[in-house]
């Protein structure tokens, strides 16, 4: 099983390939809606790609008040 | 008329089928312009069946295939209403979208919703009347009506019920979560996920494979296995009428208009 690091930085890659920015950007206590530039409704896209790549389901009510990527990974590695 | 080109959305007939593409920014809102189109489009339809067998309606917005209702319209026109102004508004604003979504419900021709990204609430509701859906794998289905203090009103709990079990009718109701393509693919909702951007090419596949066959018993196999929930999608507007005036829903939607997201679907 993914340990919380592995998780955290499989979600950064996905972000990074998701929004097409390079990942060096991107840090695990980032504010994504503010360092990505992002809205919910683009944040529910990235929510689509991690539950593909986890083979999870993730109910989005999950992530409220979630805005860094550390935190939204701990929530991933509760459904793994 | 063969074609169309408005405000909101196009038709036209292409290979047996029509195709209506909806695409008003954000993400097709369905407020007072976009109900007005589709009412133009369900009284052209008589004019269009005898050229199609098929029906496909999709979304030219990346964003998505429709986040549902236009709130923020529903908001700013209720503002300066009386409070039974504001409630007739929206009596006539349901009846009319459900007699839109019946008439799309019922259409003789097989309906396929071709959908993308958001189908949220009352596109949610859209693609249900339809006969199939074909989602591609970035599409996410929801009810948030719950988070504004409502129901859904555009007819999608008597045609949710219609197609799934009770349990995940439940679910989605009133926890107002989305689920991806794959979880509705596996609970029955949706009859074909696709790599991303290839609905519209793989509904397209599926209107001309139901060309194939006689259009009269088509069209008579799917009023046989395809009820209308009439009485129920009464009851949908009478109870969406008596909950729209409650505190909870003014302060739900001024909320979300109000927030500092453009488009803020999170719950």
């Amino acid at each position: 099983m993914n340990t919380i690091e592995t998780t955290t930085e499989e979600i950064l890659q996905l972000a990074a390939t998701h929004f097409k920015i390079t990942r060096d950007k991107l840090h695990p206590d980032d504010d994504f809606f503010k360092t990505l530039g992002i809205n919910s409704l683009q944040a529910l896209g990235l929510l689509t790609r991690i539950e593909q790549h986890f083979h999870i389901e993730l109910p989005d009510y999950e992530l409220q008040g979630v805005s860094d990527f550390r935190t939204l990974a701990e929530r991933i590695q509760s459904r793994l | 008329m063969k074609s169309f080109q408005g405000k909101t959305l196009s038709w036209r007939v292409e290979g047996g089928a029509i195709e209506l593409s909806l695409d008003r920014a954000p993400c097709n809102e369905i407020g007072s312009a976009t109900l007005a189109e589709l009412e133009q489009f369900i009284s052209a339809l008589a004019s269009l069946e005898g050229s199609a067998h098929a029906l496909i309606i999709s979304s030219a917005r990346e964003e998505g295939f429709c986040a549902g209702a236009d709130l923020r319209e529903l908001y700013r026109a209720g503002q300066s209403l009386a409070p039974a102004k504001r409630l007739a508004g929206v009596r006539d604003f349901l009846e009319r979208i459900h007699r839109v979504m019946n008439a799309l419900d019922e259409a003789p021709l097989v309906t396929i919703a071709a959908v993308q990204g958001v189908t949220f609430g009352g596109g949610f509701e859209l693609a249900l009347a339809c006969d199939l859906i074909v989602a591609d794998k970035m599409a996410r289905f929801c009810f948030p009506e719950l988070r504004l203090g409502l129901i859904p009103g555009f007819g999608g709990i008597p045609r949710l019920k219609r197609d799934l079990g009770n349990a995940l009718v439940r679910d989605l109701l009133l926890t107002g979560r989305s689920i991806n393509a794959d979880k509705a693919l596996s609970a029955g909702l949706v009859s074909q996920v696709t790599a991303e951007g290839g609905a519209l090419r793989a509904a397209r596949a599926t209107a001309a494979q139901v060309g194939k066959f006689d259009h009269e018993t088509t069209i008579a196999a799917k009023r046989f296995i395809k009820p209308i929930p009439l009485e129920e999608l009464r009851r949908e507007i009478e109870i969406f009428c008596e909950l729209f005036m409650r505190p909870a829903v003014e302060a739900g939607l001024r909320k979300f208009v109000e927030s500092a997201d453009v488009l803020p679907y999170l719950p």
